[in-house]
């Protein structure tokens, strides 16, 4: 038995985003108090620097870390039911291995001007990483198409193999590297969102509208794509287009969100998964449930990050998995007992 | 209005899995296929189906070649239940028979009722809310009959509706195995074709209007289910000696191994 139903789950979530949010305007080094960010939020503050930091730090940061948190847990679940593999992620179809070589790349040849190189005020890395991802995914569908279709064994087999060939690549991009530089590419692989700029928010955000637009038209096509491709097909699914329209969608998607704020892992495997615990797999619910859900707990994640290890701040990656694994893992011993 | 098959081939990687094949699928009829295990009747229920395009030969749905029918209309028309579904995902009963009503945008109301009555006509009622990767195997093939059901419920307006069924009795037990029976005959008369794959003479015998023997890759009778199952054919395609009898209450041919 499911315990929630979609309708009362995503209005939980809804109510939920923003106050997570309004929280986490009032955490980090310097602590703002309920009232000062409440008055600050809604116009009538007086006092410069609370501005200052509310709306030029924090603001933009978590901003970010919803469209972000919303990408990785869409494009995941999508990705899920594309690959009818519960387990699936965006990485299976070479997006981050890709990214990674890109940044590493980037990191290791720009070396020096990495903190003055700039493209239109986007990081070099970031360049990289968006470049890296989207090139490897062009790749491992090339491989995976034929006069047929697209095979999606075909395609999951291809993504191992350029994930391997990316991880090779990205070893010896590491050995060649001195040590400043290996901590950058290490960082940048834990994922951070303490680069959060305006700039950035603004393109994050209108991948992810493009996304929460789009996703939707395909959500019935999904369901009967868990059935299998030639079943869908005979409940009139153009399964090809689909295909390609939901594969381009998660590589621009997971593109920008690895572009702007590093590896985050965990969020685009797990969220959808704990949404399909409790209310099962229909996507219709399980896409915008996930995106909610995964835009909280990266706010969350965030907010911890920056107040737990005062003054200094962890890498928001780390915290997603420390904060998603257990709740995974006592909903799967919550299912264990209902069975 | 019928599926018609046309002098079709199927060349797969060097093999011929089917030679000249024609076949009528008429509106209103029960067309069983039998053969021996690898005599080419899923290759043919596949290229009858639009699964597979055939070397040569042409398939028609209703007066058009099948591949040029716009997808959703063909899905009005045309449902499809494979010999097993792979669902690794826990949907409920409800939401899995629902999947059959994506062709159709006639409403969350009709479309709640119409399930609940699919559900209702293959025994699986109980099964409404129950999880899908929970299922014993025949309630499963249930489940997925009642989807492809669901999606042929209403007639179409784009044409005659078929229904293609590779083994569906395959993992019932008796009563199911007649209830699905009971089921094709009512579809029959309400002017639904039925084309399915048995392996048992005998249920094939006892519901079809036309029986298709297959023996590797061609059709080697077609007919009446009299006309077809005689003493020296079944020697010949399935290599048993055999006794034909007749039915006593049906009168149809019973065939005793």
């Amino acid at each position: 038995m499911r315990h929630l139903s979609a309708g009362r789950l995503i209005a939980i979530l809804v109510i939920l985003l923003p106050v997570v949010a309004l929280l986490s305007m009032t955490v980090g080094t310097v602590s703002i108090s309920w009232m000062d960010t409440l008055h600050a939020v809604f116009g009538n503050s007086s006092n410069t620097q609370i501005d200052t930091i509310l709306f030029e730090i924090r603001l933009p940061r978590i901003l970010l870390a919803i469209f972000v948190g919303s990408v990785l847990a869409t494009t995941g679940a999508v990705m899920q039911g594309l690959f009818r593999n519960p387990l699936a992620d965006p990485s299976l179809i070479g997006v981050s291995s890709g990214a990674s070589v890109g940044a590493s790349l980037m990191i290791v040849t720009a070396g020096g001007f990495i903190q003055g190189g700039a493209l239109v005020g986007l990081s070099l890395v970031s360049v990289g990483a968006f470049i890296g991802g989207f090139t490897a995914t062009l790749l491992v569908y090339r491989l995976a198409t034929s006069g047929v279709g697209t095979s999606v064994t075909t395609m999951l087999l291809a993504g191992i193999a350029i994930g391997a060939l990316a991880g090779a690549l990205n070893s010896l991009l590491s050995y060649f590297s001195d040590n400043d530089m290996l901590r950058q590419i290490s960082l940048w692989q834990m994922g951070n969102l303490s680069g959060a700029s305006w700039l950035k928010v603004t393109i994050m955000g209108l991948v992810a509208m493009l996304l929460m637009g789009l996703f939707p038209r395909d959500s019935k096509a999904l369901n009967a794509l868990l059935l299998g491709e030639s079943e869908a097909r005979h409940l009139g699914v153009n399964v090809q287009r689909v295909k390609r329209r939901l594969i381009v969608l998660t590589a621009l998607g997971v593109g920008v969100s690895v572009a702007v704020a590093g590896l985050v892992g965990f969020v685009g495997l797990i969220m959808p998964h704990i949404i399909r615990l409790m209310i099962g797999p229909d996507h219709r619910w399980l896409i915008p449930a996930s995106g909610l859900a995964g835009a909280i707990l990266l706010v969350v994640a965030d907010s911890l990050a920056r107040v737990v290890v005062i003054p200094a701040e962890l890498p928001t990656g780390i915290l997603t998995a420390i904060l998603g694994a257990p709740f995974f893992v006592a909903l799967l011993l919550q299912q264990r007992k209902d069975v | 209005m019928t599926m018609l098959v046309c002098d079709i081939s199927l060349h797969l990687s060097g093999f011929d899995l089917l030679r000249h094949i024609s076949l009528e699928v008429k509106a209103g009829k029960v067309t069983a296929i039998v053969g021996p295990n690898g005599a080419g009747k899923s290759s043919l229920l596949k290229v009858l189906t639009g699964d597979m395009s055939p070397t040569k030969g042409d398939v028609y749905l209703n007066n058009r070649l099948l591949n040029q029918w716009p997808l959703l209309e063909k899905a009005q028309m045309l449902a499809v239940l494979p010999q097993h579904t792979l669902l690794n995902f826990p949907f409920t009963a409800d939401e899995v028979v629902g999947l059959g009503r994506i062709p159709h945008q006639t409403g969350i109301a009709k479309d709640t009722q119409i399930i609940a009555e699919a559900l209702e006509l293959v025994d699986a009622s109980y099964l409404q809310r129950r999880f899908y990767t929970q299922m014993s195997g025949g309630e499963k093939q249930r489940v997925q009959l009642a989807r492809v059901l669901a999606q042929i419920w209403q007639p179409s307006r784009f044409g005659e509706q078929f229904l293609v069924l590779d083994e569906p009795t395959s993992a019932f037990d008796l009563s199911h195995q007649k209830l699905t029976l009971d089921i094709v005959r009512q579809l029959a008369q309400k002017g639904v074709g039925v084309v399915m794959v048995l392996h048992d003479l005998n249920l094939a015998a006892r519901c079809a209007d036309n029986l298709v023997v297959i023996d590797s890759g061609v059709i080697a009778a077609q007919g009446s289910p009299e006309e077809v199952l005689t003493e020296p054919l079944i020697d010949r395609v399935f290599g048993v000696k055999s006794i034909i009898a007749e039915h006593p209450i049906t009168k149809r041919p019973l065939v005793i191994t």
